[in-house]
């Protein structure tokens, strides 16, 4: 660990941080690419110059974007403050399960029981993989 | 074969990353341009191609496919960077990381096993209107 030791609820905080703004980051690029459409299919009709420009013309996109980049910069900062054996894992396995919480209630998917089985089992296993 | 894309381009992407910036000095922020001639470097170069890759057919993947199926499904890479760490480099491989080999495949199976994407109602009627037409 470098510098000064963080307490447990900055930890906490930093990890909170890189979990939300990824969540938001992946709903949003999720909903950009539903909103687009079969983007095999786009480059089947207008190649893939026109696939590239349906996905940068979509502001959703880019607000997704600017979420992942906050993320991206969130576990920069977490990183200078916490052991990679900490952090990594602990955002890897949550994501996926604030991701389920979040594609339920923004995305309108069907989380079913064998999806909610699954995200829990992977985020246990990111864990332990990472750990 | 998209998805496998996914998997497999995100960790070998922050390999090359971990691998190439190791390799190099410390960068401080007194010198902000060697971060700049590090893109140059080949591993990063690499790294960051196979980044842009696994971007690509992400994307590509979410616009056919529900999020909460995407991502376990991805999570796979970290299985198949395990594995190749094992038998390839020849690292050993603790019980941990074995009971998490072990779950994320499992996992993964069970999503695979579901559909890939949740049935719209607007989809849904289209449907029965072209089956209606079709009868």
């Amino acid at each position: 660990m470098t510098g000064t030791h963080p307490s447990a609820w900055a930890a906490a905080a930093m990890i909170t941080t890189i979990v939300l703004t990824s969540t938001a980051g992946e709903v949003l690029t999720a909903a950009a690419m539903k909103s687009i459409g079969d983007l095999d299919e786009i480059r089947a009709q207008s190649g893939l110059k026109g696939a590239i420009r349906a996905v940068i013309t979509c502001p959703l996109f880019f607000a997704g974007v600017f979420f992942l980049a906050v993320a991206f910069f969130a576990l920069l900062f977490a990183l200078s403050h916490l052991n990679l054996s900490l952090v990594a894992p602990a955002a890897a396995s949550l994501t996926l399960i604030t991701n389920a919480i979040a594609g339920k209630i923004f995305l309108h998917e069907n989380v079913d029981r064998r999806r909610w089985i699954s995200a829990g089992l992977v985020c246990v296993g990111v864990y332990f993989l990472a750990h | 074969m998209i998805l496998g894309l996914v998997a497999l381009c995100a960790p070998l992407g922050d390999t090359c990353l971990s691998r190439g910036m190791t390799s190099l000095p410390p960068i401080s922020m007194a010198h902000p341009m060697s971060l700049l001639a590090a893109v140059f470097t080949p591993w990063i170069g690499a790294g960051i191609a196979l980044l842009i890759g696994f971007f690509a057919s992400y994307l590509t993947a979410l616009s056919w496919a529900d999020l909460t199926y995407v991502l376990p499904a991805t999570a796979f890479g970290n299985v198949i960077v395990a594995l190749l760490a094992k038998f390839w480099l020849n690292e050993a491989i603790s019980w941990q990381r074995w009971a998490g080999i072990v779950l994320i495949t499992v996992g993964v199976g069970f999503v695979a096993h579901g559909p890939s994407l949740t049935e719209r109602p607007a989809s849904a009627t289209a449907r029965e209107a072209a089956e209606g037409s079709a009868r």
